[in-house]
This record gives C-alpha cells, structure tokens and sequence, in this order.
C-alpha cells in the first residue's frame, strides 16, 4: 500500500476535489439510475396488473 | 447460425483469443486484464444457454422479455466484481503520477466513460437502424433503451475531464475539437429522447429517432480522430490498437477494468430499461397480460 495514512489517501496529492468529485459524481448517477429504473419496473408491472384485473 | 451459436462462439473467442493474445504479447504483466477478459467470456458462454436455436424467435419482445431477466444477474455481478477490482487497482495498486501527481488517478473514471460513451451511441445507432431496416419492435426498443444511460456516460465525460482540465491546464473548459465533438454528442442523445418523447405514435417514433441516431453517427469518428486532425488541447490517445499502452501496466489494468465495469453495468441497466418498455409498449398485448396475472397468482 502507498498512503502513508487514510488521511493522506484522502487529500490525493492536493487534487482531493477534482479526484472526489469525479468519482462521487459517478457513483452518483449509477445509483440515481439504478434507483431510477426500479421505480419504472414497479410502476410499469403495477400498471400491467391493473390493466389485466379490469379485463 | 443460430443466436445461440453465435453468442457462444463470441464468448469462446473473447475468453481464449483475447487473454492469450494479452499473454503472448506481455506475459504477466497485464493479469488482471486476462482473468477479467476469462470471466467475460465464460458469462458470455453460459448467456447462450438462454436464447433458441430458431433466431428470428429473439425478434419478438415477447421471448426476450423473459430471457433479458435471466441475462441480468450474470452482468449487474460482473459489473460489481469488475468496479471493486477495478477501484482496488485504482487506489491501491496504480503509483502516482511523476507529471500528474495523483489528480491523474481521474483518468480511471474519465476515459472509460468517454469510451462507453461512444461505444453506447454506435449500438443505439446499429440497433435503430436494424429496427428501420427490418422493422422489427425489438431492435428500435433496445436503441431507445440505450439512449438515457450513453447520456449519464457522455455527462460523466465531459464533467470529469473538465475537473481534470482545472488543476491541468488551468481552465474547466476550452472549445477545444475533443471537448466540443463530446459536447455535440451529449445533444444528439438529448435530441434523440426529446425527439423520441414528443412523438405519441411509437412506431414513428421509433422510425423518427433512427434516422437522427444515423445521422449522428458521423460524430463519433469526428470525436474518436479530433485529437489527431486538429492541434488542439486534449492530449492524445494513451491506448492505439496494436501499440503499446504509453501508460504503466497497473494504470493500464485498472482503466480497461473500470471500462469492463462500465460496459457491464450498461448491458445489465440497459437490459432491466428495455424490459420497462416492453411492458410500457405491449402493455395491451395478450402475452402481457397473462404475464401479469400469472406474477399474481
């Protein structure tokens, strides 16, 4: 391992926001996406259901 | 050729040809790269036990509704195994830059993301252009599936090589040929949806957005070859086929890993989106239907 402590890994060199923020913006959107399209799949499969009940 | 053969022979090829040519050329050096390039084809392999030997059967939404479900798993995991390996190399593995420092370490987010970016928009292209040339529900489905994440991907982009510009070059933005292209890109897939959206009839829809995907194809080797026809700021590729990566090994290793992930994460999140469609679009469909009420039971 090359960090000397968590403290160090944390700063990246000076770069702490530039390195953070990229990656946390990543992170970010995959979660949102994924949260995202589970609430499609319920919604779309709950309307499905209700459509074929009132059949 | 059945789909089956072919999906089959596609993860054989990537598990053997690619690790081995990896191993002849480099030996070692590049290990991680072959085992997740023999975890690849190994899903892929198992993949093919899920499509038919009849290839136009996968055509219809109604049969790749459920086969798409059962692909899922396999790629949301390899996306997991691949990021965590990947951010492993990343943080722990990779040495810091001797130019760079470690703001270089935005490299491992940036350049797969602008890969995948392309990459997305050149199968969004391909499968909207299949559905105009065969008319086929499917094909258009899977480009309109694809749209919204090669959006998230050409944004990731442009942000992360804008918060690497800053402490780089000084400047969160040039209107330099690479960052401008990239930029158009983002509106194409912004137009393709809008334009997808504002059109009630879904099969005009589908033929309406096709054509802009074509047309807007011609950007991607715009993108690809910019750093290479104009001077301008965006450095050039680290990765050419065929030469050398101008990189150190671990860097290397850990940016084609987080691309594996990325790509991963896309089939998997492009997969469950095209299954919302399907449901959106044939929601009137007997085969729905009866779907629905036998989740119910």
């Amino acid at each position: 391992m090359q960090w000397e402590s968590w403290s160090v890994f944390f700063n990246m060199g000076g770069y702490a926001f530039y390195v953070w923020f990229s990656f946390g913006l990543t992170a970010l959107c995959v979660v949102w996406e994924v949260i995202a399209l589970r609430k499609r799949s319920s919604e779309a499969l709950r309307l499905t259901r209700l459509l074929s009940q009132n059949d | 050729m059945s789909l089956k053969k072919i999906i089959f022979a596609l993860g054989l090829i990537i598990a053997v040809s690619a690790a081995a040519l990896i191993f002849f050329a480099h030996g070692l050096k590049y290990i991680s790269v072959n085992v997740a390039l023999l975890a690849l084809g190994a899903v892929l392999m198992r993949q093919s036990a899920y499509f038919s030997d009849n290839f136009y059967q996968h055509a219809s939404p109604q049969t790749f509704y459920p086969t798409a479900g059962r692909m899922i798993p396999w790629f949301a995991w390899l996306a997991v195994v691949f990021v965590i390996y990947g951010l492993y190399i990343s943080f722990a593995i990779a040495p810091t830059d001797f130019q760079q420092g470690e703001a270089y370490r935005i490299i491992f987010v940036h350049v797969p993301a602008a890969w995948m970016s392309m990459v997305i928009y050149l199968a969004m292209a391909f499968w909207a252009g299949v559905g105009l040339a065969l008319n086929s529900k499917l094909s258009a489905m899977m480009a309109q599936a694809l749209a919204p994440t090669g959006a998230i991907f050409t944004l990731l982009a442009l942000v992360t090589g804008s918060l690497w510009g800053k402490p780089m070059w000084g400047t969160y933005w040039v209107w330099d040929a690479r960052l401008t292209s990239e930029l158009i890109l983002l509106f194409l897939y912004l137009g393709f949806m809008a334009l997808q959206a504002s059109i009630d009839e879904p099969r005009k829809a589908d033929r309406a957005g096709a054509l802009l995907a074509l047309v807007g194809a011609v950007n991607i080797p715009i993108i690809y070859f910019s750093v290479k026809w104009w001077n301008t700021l965006h450095q050039g590729s680290s990765i050419n086929m065929g030469a050398a990566p101008k990189m150190a090994a671990t860097m290397f290793e850990g940016m084609i890993l987080m691309a594996l992930a990325f790509w991963m994460y896309t089939i998997a999140v492009a997969l469950i989106r095209v299954r919302c469609i399907i449901l959106e679009r044939e929601r009137n469909s007997g085969w729905v239907k009866e779907l629905s009420l036998k989740d119910h039971a």
